[in-house]
């Protein structure tokens, strides 16, 4: 089996995951692999007939590897039955056998000295080839080395010692030739030379199986581009072979293709009608969680289809998106499977994928992508470029380099480099047509190609600085890289020294984080915890939680697989390791990736389940323990907290009856973390309501007393996001949450703490009871205090605070009182969409007063107002609309100046084509104020108001209908724009208006319809459209407007029918 | 019991019982005794260095040979090259449930080779002679391992005189408990402590 073979093939073209550190490397799941595999199958396979001198060569050390096979299965003259194991009788040397295989439990043990031992036991394994050959090589990651002796190990740079051993060689034979010429012949040392020789010969063949194998894989990435029948039934058999009932061992349940079974003689499995679009085959899945899967091999990749119908049609329409491998697809679709794969060989794949999909999403964290988007350019069409090269030995050379994974590559996350691989492969793909492509760049392409080595890494090492401050390498770096040194080659005892010391760096400092991922010790701290050593764990656990407060590092943490084992962690009886795990799981997951591979592993449902501690009265180390792991839980859930999927999941977990208990805890310390994973979770509206209902406002509101300045400040935003429901608010009053808010308004030096306070403040003052509470507590004069200098996270709420108390008329004279129009009016010229909304609103409520309007007035307000409506974002131009109108109703010569501002009139009436409803509705609602100045109406005539209403009368809208009946009301009353409306259609639509459920609706359409009905033309529409009925209820409303317009109308067309009826009698 | 009678044993323990530094309850010291006589074949035998370290391994799976040797001087208190039960039951006491600084002195008993109240240079250079895996030559080797002695030295040595003292080391320990096994395992992991404690407790034990 293995044998053989290729040291460099292996070290470089084959896909190790990143889990590498000791034996303990992993052969990826690729299909560039499986033809490595096979290719090194086939070399072992007849070995022996060909080089039969060779295969007898003895190794140096044995390859020793858990093989499938029993050692029943192999009988080979010289061996020798012991107890159930098979050992040959020849030795290497005392007591080492050439061949030796044992049972052990349900693995066998093997351990080969020659070639020809490994044939056999390939030979043995019958159809288990592949997988017997993946274990040799996972155990023995450089079986040359074992082969042929340390000296022929596998090394990065120039391998010279093939040159050493010749001349060695040939030293020996000299100085043979020499002594046979002087004494006797030596013949010992004849056979040492002989064997020597043998050597040589041995590791020449190797050479050039590795020569083969990179060539092959070169050949094989290059024409990697579409699905073939043949690939995909490769992979399908793969799956088979992991499938199977048990849910612990297996990845699938079951996976097949679908269909009759009838393959093409193309090796498609799709009907023909469906290969014509690219299909190749039909593929069933049932994974251990889930539906059924219905995939579809295209050419282009593999993806979902709608599955079968009743009748057994396939339904082939394609869902979501196309994957380049059906293992990538099914990880995608299948947490299950996602495990399970990464148990067993892959897992660098998936984050891969993820990372890819990420960058195709808008991602919400930027830091996400930034070290990506770099270089990724550079290397695709560094690689565009090789492809375009002769084959050969330069481009060995170039494979060589691309593949090699330097330090630097697996610190940074082996998936940033593989990605660009992908990218490319895709852009190969759409230039199939012309493979030989020109570089667009020839000189470029001779540069990156020249110095092939160094010139890449340097490309590394620049990226790399970008982010250092300083460009010499500081003395920590050796020193760590020191460490990281004992790290891997130390037993636990020195590891745990290694692991003392490195705790003595300053590791809150960005230079030594650094170093520590530069020098490959994340992977090596990240694979400690995979072991069976709690102290490892725990040194390790607490130098990653200190240097994942960097954000590369946090990222290179989850690239490394560390999630995932830090949630395996939570679950350890160790309370020291599961709150480190926590701690540290709350540093990393600050970007979205992290906190969807958290939630993927089950880590929620574990987190949650450290919050569950027993609330003691009594301090023993015991209590103050799980109090500890209840803080570190809640620490890692706040930070999972940011992302959608995560609150709905911890609710799921039954998280929320649990922060509520904690809430009530009395430390500082524990309460920080829980209510700030309550103010991020009380974004949705079921944690609200939790909220609310398990009695956590109470606990908020008591701990917006409290001497911390972060607690009060959680306290106040989780109150903020929660008082948008009515009862929440009552309930904020009465445990007598107002006045703390208020007195938070002295904390003007904390800006974060001011924002929430007066967001909080804002939103309760929604409730008329509420603001005369804070009216009491004199909140209006502090909130005008704070108009000035401060930062517009906190002007947004005060501004947005003082807009809901101004709802109240004694409060209106407040603001002025206080000085509060001035600044108010001087914000409208801000940008800020979100307090522009605000100060609109406000200075419009404030307008609704005269003498505030008076003010408004002479700093120049309403043209400030009049200019937001210019602004792109509608809720700004809606909030400027409403706040217009009762600057109009109040202003003294309010039509003058409204015509005084040039475009004015133009640009309101041009707002009727928005799309928005409440800008039309708002707009309407200027129009009909405008429109009580006759030159003014005049003017927006001129500009088509009527034909604009018109078209807006078809609307269901309440609120819309209510102010546009009402500038219809109002803009009759100029020339002959009653018979315009009337053209327009206007009428017979306004008529169903008074089927609403809306008492103002049914005032202003009444009055609508009174002045429309001043025109005969209109009032036989609206009489042919049934208005009399409706109206005659009307004539009977307690509203005495309704009333008399309902009259008036009615009169009008009773008027019209009298006339009719004289003329036709006289 | 064949080997040993009921009032003996409950002599011993009760005896044993009375010591301070012995944290057993009297159903485990019984229990040990009882132990310590099947293997020794009676109660006033001793315990030899050779069957002590077959315990060692078997029941807490170590495997050092300097170290096991060492543990069995830290049980030995008289120093004769064998152990009493009264010697087995105490030792076993720090081994198994020694508050802290018991245990901070007992490693520090354990890993003074020489008994000079010193752990030198040399002792270190020994007693982590086997912590890192052979990669490269003779040399390399002696070289590194004299590096993670500087290594601790820098962190334990607080009175810099290149050898650590009881001081230096329980000062550096109980800043940083996981350095209390600093120079080699001679304590046993917590899941075969307890699976040995429990087995105390239990009626019938597997001795």
């Amino acid at each position: 089996v293995y044998t053989s073979v290729m040291g460099q093939a292996l070290q470089r073209a084959a896909q190790w995951t990143s889990a590498k550190g000791g034996s303990g490397g992993k052969l990826e799941f690729t299909k560039l692999n499986e033809e490595l595999l096979n290719s090194i199958i086939q070399y072992v396979d007849g070995f022996g007939a060909k080089y039969a001198d060779e295969s007898k060569l003895v190794f140096k050390k044995p390859l020793t590897w858990q093989t499938t096979v029993s050692p029943d299965a192999i009988s080979a003259p010289g061996l020798e039955d012991r107890g159930g194991d098979k050992i040959s009788e020849a030795k290497a040397d005392k007591d080492q056998p050439l061949f030796s295989i044992k049972r052990d439990g349900s693995d066998n043990e093997c351990s080969a000295m020659t070639m020809e031992y490994c044939e056999q036991v390939l030979r043995a394994s019958g159809d288990k080839k592949m997988i017997e050959i993946r274990a040799c090589l996972e155990a023995n990651r450089d079986p040359v080395a074992n082969m042929l002796g340390e000296r022929f190990a596998t090394v990065e740079g120039d391998d010279n010692s093939i040159f050493r051993f010749i001349e060695e060689i040939t030293k020996e034979i000299e100085q043979l030739a020499k002594q046979h010429a002087e004494n006797e012949g030596n013949t010992e040392k004849q056979e040492e030379i002989e064997e020597k020789k043998l050597v040589l010969k041995m590791r020449l063949i190797l050479l050039r199986l590795d020569q083969q194998l990179l060539n092959q894989s070169i050949a094989q990435i290059t024409k990697d581009v579409r699905l073939t029948p043949i690939m995909v039934d490769g992979e399908v058999t793969i799956l088979q072979e992991l499938s199977g009932d048990d849910e612990r061992k297996h990845v699938l349940e079951t996976i097949d293709f679908w269909g009759d079974g009838y393959i093409f003689k193309n090796g498609c499995r799709a009907p023909p009608q469906r290969q014509l679009h690219g299909d190749i085959a039909y593929i069933e899945v049932r994974p251990f969680d889930g539906n059924m899967l219905y995939i579809t091999a295209n050419t282009s990749g593999y993806y979902l289809n709608k599955g079968p119908d009743n009748r057994g049609d396939m339904n082939y329409e394609k869902e979501g998106d196309a994957y380049r491998e059906l293992v990538t697809l099914l990880k995608d679709k299948s947490a299950h499977f996602t495990e399970m794969i990464d148990k067993q060989e892959f897992h660098l794949k998936v984050q891969e994928k993820d990372d890819y999909m990420d960058a195709r999403r808008v991602e919400e964290d930027d830091d996400d992508r930034e070290s990506t988007a770099g270089y990724r350019p550079d290397r695709s069409k560094q690689k565009a470029e090789e492809d375009s090269k002769d084959k050969g030995q330069k481009q060995k050379a170039q494979k060589k380099k691309k593949l090699e994974p330097s330090l630097k590559w697996k610190a940074l996350g082996m998936e940033e480099y593989q990605e660009p691989d992908k990218r490319e492969t895709q852009k190969l793909k759409k230039k199939k047509t012309s493979p030989r492509m020109k570089t667009k760049t020839p000189v470029d392409a001779e540069d990156s190609f020249s110095e092939s080595s160094t010139e890449s890494e340097e490309e590394e090492e620049a990226v790399e600085r970008r982010s250092e401050t300083n460009a010499d390498l500081p003395s920590e770096y050796w020193q760590i890289q020191k460490l990281v040194k004992y790290l891997k080659g130390g037993n636990q005892t020195a590891t745990i020294i290694a692991l003392c010391s490195m705790r003595d760096f300053n590791l809150a400092q960005e230079t030594c984080q650094l170093a520590i991922r530069d020098v490959g010790g994340l992977e090596v701290l990240i694979n400690l915890l995979d072991t069976e050593e709690v102290k490892c764990k725990i040194g390790s656990l607490k130098i990653l939680k200190e240097i994942s407060r960097n954000t590369q590092i946090r990222r290179a943490i989850a690239d490394l697989g560390g999630l995932q084992t830090m949630v395996k962690i939570l679950r350890d009886p160790d309370k020291d390791l599961k709150c480190l795990a926590a701690e540290t799981i709350a540093n990393v997951a600050k970007f979205r990736r992290a906190r969807r591979t958290v939630r993927q592993h089950g880590g929620i449902k574990k987190l949650v389940g450290l919050l569950d501690c027993p609330i003691v009265s009594a301090t023993s180390p015991e209590a103050d323990k799980d109090a500890e792991v209840a803080r570190s839980g809640a620490l890692a859930l706040w930070s999972c907290s940011k992302s959608k999927k995560n609150k709905e999941a911890m609710r799921k977990a039954g998280a929320i009856p649990l922060l509520a208990k904690l809430l009530k805890s009395p430390n500082e310390n524990m309460l920080i973390p829980v209510v700030g994973t309550l103010q991020e979770c009380a974004s949705e509206p079921s944690y609200r309501l939790a909220i609310r209902t398990e009695g956590m406002i109470e606990d908020l509101v008591k701990n917006l007393k409290s001497q911390s300045d972060e607690l009060q400040m959680h306290c106040a935003s989780a109150i903020f996001k929660c008082a948008e429901e009515k009862e929440t608010r009552d309930l904020v009053r009465q445990y007598g949450g107002l006045d703390p808010l208020v007195s938070l308004l002295q904390k003007t030096e904390n800006k974060e703490l001011l924002a929430a306070a007066t967001g909080a403040i804002w939103k309760c003052a929604i409730s008329p009871e509420n603001v005369t509470r804070f009216q009491e507590l004199r909140a209006i004069e502090q909130l005008v205090g704070l108009l000035n200098d401060q930062p517009e996270e906190v002007l947004v709420n005060v501004v947005g605070g003082l807009g809901e108390l101004a709802k109240d008329p004694p409060n209106r004279m407040l603001v002025r009182k206080a000085g509060g129009i001035p600044p108010l009016v001087n914000l409208l010229t801000g940008t800020n969409q979100a307090l522009l909304v605000n100060v609109t609103r406000a200075v419009g409520q404030c307008a609704e007063e005269q003498d505030n309007m008076v003010i408004i007035d002479k700093l120049d307000g309403v043209r400030l107002l009049w200019s937001l409506l210019k602004n792109q974002n509608p809720d700004v131009q809606a909030s400027a609309a409403w706040a217009i109108c009762p600057c109009i109703e109040n202003a003294k010569d309010a039509g003058e100046m409204v015509r005084s501002f040039v475009g004015g009139l133009e640009l309101i009436v041009s707002l009727l084509k928005s799309d928005h409803r409440e800008v039309l509705a708002s707009v309407c609602a200027a129009i009909a104020n405008i429109a009580k100045d006759e030159e003014n109406l005049a003017v927006i005539t001129d500009h088509g108001v009527v034909p604009m209403l018109a078209r807006l009368t078809n609307t269901v809208d309440d609120k819309l209908r209510r102010h546009l009946a009402e500038a219809i009301a109002r803009c009759c009353n100029w020339g002959n724009n009653r018979t315009a409306f009337g053209r327009e259609g206007a009428v017979a639509p306004l008529v169903k208006y008074l089927k609403s459920q809306d008492e103002n609706v049914h005032r202003s359409t009444a009055r609508a319809l009174y002045q429309l009905s001043k025109n005969p033309e209109n009032c036989i529409t609206m009489h042919e459209a049934g208005v009399v009925q409706p109206l005659m209820k009307m004539v009977g409303s307690q509203d005495e407007d309704l009333q008399e317009a309902s009259a008036g109308c009615i009169g009008n067309i009773r008027r019209l029918a009298l006339a009719n009826e004289k003329a036709r009698y006289s | 019991m064949s080997v040993i009678k009921r009032q003996d044993l409950a002599k011993c323990s009760e005896k044993l019982l009375k010591r301070k530094e012995c944290k057993f309850e009297k159903q485990e010291i019984e229990k040990l005794i009882t132990m310590f006589a099947n293997i020794t074949g009676g109660l006033n035998n001793k315990l030899d260095r050779t069957k002590f370290r077959d315990i060692l391994h078997i029941s807490f799976n170590m495997t050092d040979d300097i170290l096991m040797d060492r543990v069995f001087r830290a049980f030995d208190q008289d120093s004769d090259n064998y152990l009493t039960h009264e010697e087995w039951v105490l030792g076993l006491s720090t081994f198994l449930k020694g508050a802290q600084d018991d245990k901070i002195k007992y490693c520090f008993i354990v890993y003074d080779l020489n008994g000079d109240g010193w752990i030198s240079r040399e002792e270190m250079f020994q007693l982590l002679k086997t912590s890192i895996l052979k990669h490269s030559s003779e040399e390399d080797q002696d070289e590194n391992i004299k590096e993670l002695v500087e290594l601790i030295l820098k962190k334990m040595d607080h009175d810099h005189d290149s050898r650590l003292s009881m001081s230096d080391f329980k000062q550096a320990v109980e800043a940083e408990i996981l350095l209390l096994e600093a120079f080699g395992p001679c304590l046993p992991s917590p899941k075969l402590r307890d699976a040995f404690l429990q087995e105390l407790t239990q009626e019938q034990g597997k001795f």
